[in-house]
C-alpha cells in the first residue's frame, strides 16, 4: 500500500461527484443512525452516574400471578420484596423504590408537573447521585417517615428559581416535603432510577401496600461480584416458588425475576417470566441479543449491498486501469488490496460525515426535550464502535468487486472488456 | 532476447472457435528494434499481448532470456512483466486520476523502492522525453503526443529490457507521430533496449531494422 493508493482514491471521488454522493450517503446515513441509537443505549445502560455500579446490578421490574382463568401483571409489591428480597444471602445492598409518578404542583399559581419516586436510605449508598446541595435521605428519614425530598436542579428552578433549595419546602402530590438535598438531573432514559423528586417511602399514604405481593415497587440488588449472579438469581426463584400466594382460589402461581437491566428487558419483551423450557434453551437475553444483532447485521447489510453494486458498475470504467496496473506488474493480490483500501478509505470518510452529522443529532435531540435531562453525546466507546462499523463497511462491500476487478485478464482490460 | 516458438493462439467463445494465430516462429535479438504489420484483424496486438505476457498461447512457447516462459502464475509473471518489459498503447492508457508523475512511477510501485528514489527515476525518464515542466500536470491537461512521451517515460522508467508499442503513433498526427518515433530510436539506440512495435505505417515500419507481416493469424515475412 502506498500514497498512490489513496491519491488515486480520493481524486476518483473527486472526480466522480455522483457516485461519491450516493455512496457516502449510504454509508453516512447507516452510521448515522447506528450511532445515534448506541448512544442512547448507552445512556440508558451504560455504567454512568449515578449507575455506576450497573455492572453488579440485577434488578426485579415485574411480577405475574397467573391462574387458570386470570392473569395479573404488575411490579413487585413492597410485602414480597420485604419478605423476600431484603435478606437475600450474597447481596451487598438492596434498595427498594417505586416507579415514578407524575405529581402536580403549584408555585405562585403556576401548575408545575414533576415526577415523584419514593425509595429508601439503601438507594442513596447504592447509587452515585451527584449533589449541588445537602445530602440523601437516611435510615432515620426511611424509619420515621420524616417528610423530607431529595429533588434534582430542574425542579429547584421550577420550585425555587433557582435559589438554595436547602431547608425550603415543596408540596408535591398533597403533601410537603423539607429538601434535605439537590442533586444534579438524572436523564429520563435511566428510567428506573430517574425522578424529579425522591422522598422515603414510608411517607405513602395508608398501610396496605406493606402487605402486597405485586404493587408498584422494583427493586435493585447490588452483588459483590458478576459471578454471584446465579446464585442469586437461583435463591430469587426458590424464595419466588414458595412465596405465599396472595388469593389461591384466583392463582396457582407466582413469576417473576431478578436479571440484569438488559435481561429484564428481554424478558417483558418476549413475555417470557422464566427460562424454564424456553425454545433451544435460549435465555430471553440471548434472543434478544440474536435478534438484535440480526438487525443490525441486516441495517449495515443494505448500505453495503449497495455500495458492492455501485463498485461493480464501476468495473468498466477503472478496466483501463486495471489494465495497466497488471501490465506493469501488478498482482491480483496488490489489486485486491488497492481496491479495499479504497473502499474502506470512503467508508471512513462516512464515518467521519456520521460522526460530526450524529453529534448534530444528539445535540437537537438535547435541545428538544424529547428524553427530558438528556445529555446524549458520542462519547469514545460509541465512536470506536462506529469506525468498527465503517471498516466493516469497506471490507465487506470491498472485497467482492475487488476481487471481480483483480481476476480481469489484462488484455481484456486494456481493451475496455471488462465483463 | 524473445523468441515465440510455434505459438498459436485460439479464443473460444460458447459457439465460435477463432484461430488468432497460427504457428508463428519468431526471434527477436536482444537491442532490436522490430516492426510487426498487416490489416485489421490480422493477430498483430494479440501476437503483441503474447511477446509481452499479458496472455498465454494455445500452443507454443515463449522463450524470455533464453528460459521458456512455463508457468504463467500470476504472482511469476507479473514479476517478469514488471522487471523485463515496458509497453506503450494507441490511446496511451494513462491513469486519469493521478499527474504525470505519478503515472510514471506507477511500475516502480510493484517493486520495493523507496519513494524518494521512486521519484527520483521518474523525473529522469521524463527528462528523457522532454517532460520534465510538466510533472503536476493531469493526462486530461495535456496533448495526445504528449500524453504518449509521458506513457514512454512509463515504459522506460523501471529500465525494461523489452519495450512493446502497440500502435503508438496511432492516435497522434505526423509530426507528434515522428517525435514518438525519434524517442523511440533514441531508446534503442542508447540503451541498447529491444523494441516490438505495431504500426500501420509502412513509413515508419522502414525506419527499423526488420519488418515482420502478418495475415490471416499467420506470419507472412
Amino acid at each position: 500500500m502506498n500514497t498512490s493508493t489513496f491519491k488515486v482514491a480520493l481524486r476518483g471521488l473527486i472526480r466522480r461527484k455522483f457516485f461519491t454522493f450516493i455512496s457516502l450517503f449510504g454509508i453516512a446515513f447507516t452510521l448515522l443512525m447506528i450511532l445515534v441509537v448506541s448512544a442512547v443505549l448507552d445512556h440508558a445502560v451504560g455504567p454512568h452516574a449515578p449507575e455506576t455500579h450497573s455492572d453488579r446490578s440485577l434488578y426485579v421490574i415485574g411480577m405475574r400471578l397467573k391462574g387458570p382463568s386470570w392473569t395479573n401483571t404488575s411490579g413487585a409489591g413492597y410485602g414480597f420484596l420485604d419478605a423476600e428480597l431484603r435478606d437475600l444471602p450474597g447481596a451487598e445492598r438492596v434498595t427498594f423504590y417505586t416507579m415514578p409518578s407524575q405529581a402536580v404542583s403549584y408555585v405562585d399559581g403556576r401548575k408545575v408537573k414533576s415526577y415523584l419516586k419514593r425509595t429508601d436510605a439503601a438507594f442513596w449508598t447504592i447509587l452515585d447521585f451527584k449533589f449541588l446541595e445537602g445530602g440523601p435521605l437516611t435510615a432515620d428519614d426511611d424509619k420515621n417517615a420524616n417528610f423530607v425530598a431529595v429533588i434534582n436542579e430542574s425542579t429547584r428552578d421550577r420550585f425555587f428559581s433557582g435559589q438554595p433549595a436547602l431547608g425550603k419546602t415543596v408540596e408535591v402530590a398533597g403533601q410537603r416535603f423539607r429538601v434535605a438535598g439537590v442533586v444534579r438531573d438524572v436523564p429520563s432514559t435511566r428510567w428506573l432510577i430517574f425522578s424529579d423528586v425522591w422522598v422515603p417511602i414510608a411517607t405513602m399514604k395508608g398501610d396496605a401496600w406493606r402487605h402486597e405481593t405485586l404493587g408498584g415497587f422494583g427493586a435493585l440488588v447490588l452483588a459483590k461480584d458478576r459471578r454471584d449472579f446465579p446464585a442469586l438469581q437461583a435463591e430469587f426463584q426458590s424464595r419466588v416458588r414458595r412465596h405465599p400466594l396472595p388469593d389461591p382460589a384466583h392463582f396457582d402461581r407466582l413469576d417473576g425475576s431478578l436479571d440484569t437491566l438488559f435481561g429484564s428487558v428481554a424478558r417483558d419483551f418476549f413475555d417470557m417470566p422464566s427460562d424454564d423450557g424456553s425454545p433451544l434453551g435460549f435465555s430471553a437475553a440471548t434472543k434478544l441479543r440474536i435478534g438484535l444483532a440480526f438487525f443490525a447485521v441486516l441495517f449495515m447489510a443494505l448500505p453495503a449491498i449497495n455500495l458492492v453494486n455501485i463498485n461493480l458498475s464501476r468495473i468498466l470504467d477503472r478496466s483501463s486501469e486495471i489494465g495497466v496496473r497488471k501490465a506493469f506488474g501488478a498482482t491480483s493480490r496488490v489489486l485486491v488490496a488497492q481496491f479495499v483500501a479504497e473502499n474502506v478509505m470512503l467508508t471512513l470518510i462516512g464515518g467521519a460525515l456520521a460522526a460530526a452529522g450524529s453529534t448534530l443529532v444528539l445535540a437537537a435531540i438535547n435541545a428538544s426535550g424529547l428524553l427530558p435531562y438528556s445529555r446524549l453525546s458520542v462519547n469514545l466507546r460509541v465512536l470506536f464502535w462506529g469506525l468498527v462499523a465503517a471498516v466493516f463497511f469497506g471490507v465487506i462491500s470491498g472485497v467482492y468487486p475487488a476481487w471481480r476487478m483483480s481476476r480481469l485478464h489484462p488484455a481484456d482490460a486494456l481493451r475496455g472488456h471488462a465483463s | 532476447m524473445i523468441r515465440l516458438e510455434g505459438v498459436s493462439k485460439v479464443y473460444r467463445t460458447d459457439r465460435i472457435e477463432t484461430l488468432a494465430l497460427d504457428g508463428i516462429q519468431l526471434d527477436l535479438p536482444a537491442g532490436s528494434f522490430v516492426s510487426i504489420m498487416g490489416p485489421s484483424g490480422c493477430g498483430k496486438s494479440t501476437l503483441l499481448n503474447l511477446m509481452g505476457l499479458l496472455d498465454a498461447p494455445t500452443k507454443g512457447h515463449v522463450v524470455l532470456d533464453g528460459a521458456p516462459v512455463g508457468s504463467y502464475r500470476d504472482k511469476d509473471v507479473a514479476r517478469m512483466r514488471n522487471e523485463k518489459i515496458g509497453f506503450i498503447f494507441q490511446s496511451f492508457h494513462l491513469v486519469a486520476d493521478l499527474t504525470v508523475l505519478d503515472n510514471v512511477e506507477l511500475p516502480l510501485l510493484y517493486r520495493k523502492i523507496a519513494a524518494k528514489e521512486r521519484k527520483k527515476r521518474a523525473l529522469a525518464a521524463l527528462e528523457q522525453v522532454g517532460l520534465a515542466s510538466r510533472v503536476h500536470h493531469f493526462p486530461g491537461q495535456l496533448s495526445g503526443g504528449q500524453q504518449q512521451r509521458v506513457a514512454i517515460a512509463r515504459a522506460i522508467v523501471g529500465e525494461p529490457r523489452i519495450l512493446l508499442a502497440d500502435e503508438p503513433t496511432g492516435n497522434l498526427d505526423s509530426q507528434m507521430g515522428d517525435e514518438v518515433m525519434a524517442i523511440l530510436h533514441r531508446i534503442n539506440r542508447d540503451a541498447k533496449t529491444t523494441i516490438a512495435m505495431v504500426t500501420h505505417d509502412p513509413r515508419l515500419a522502414e525506419s527499423t531494422d526488420r519488418v515482420v507481416r502478418m495475415f490471416d493469424g499467420r506470419q507472412v515475412q
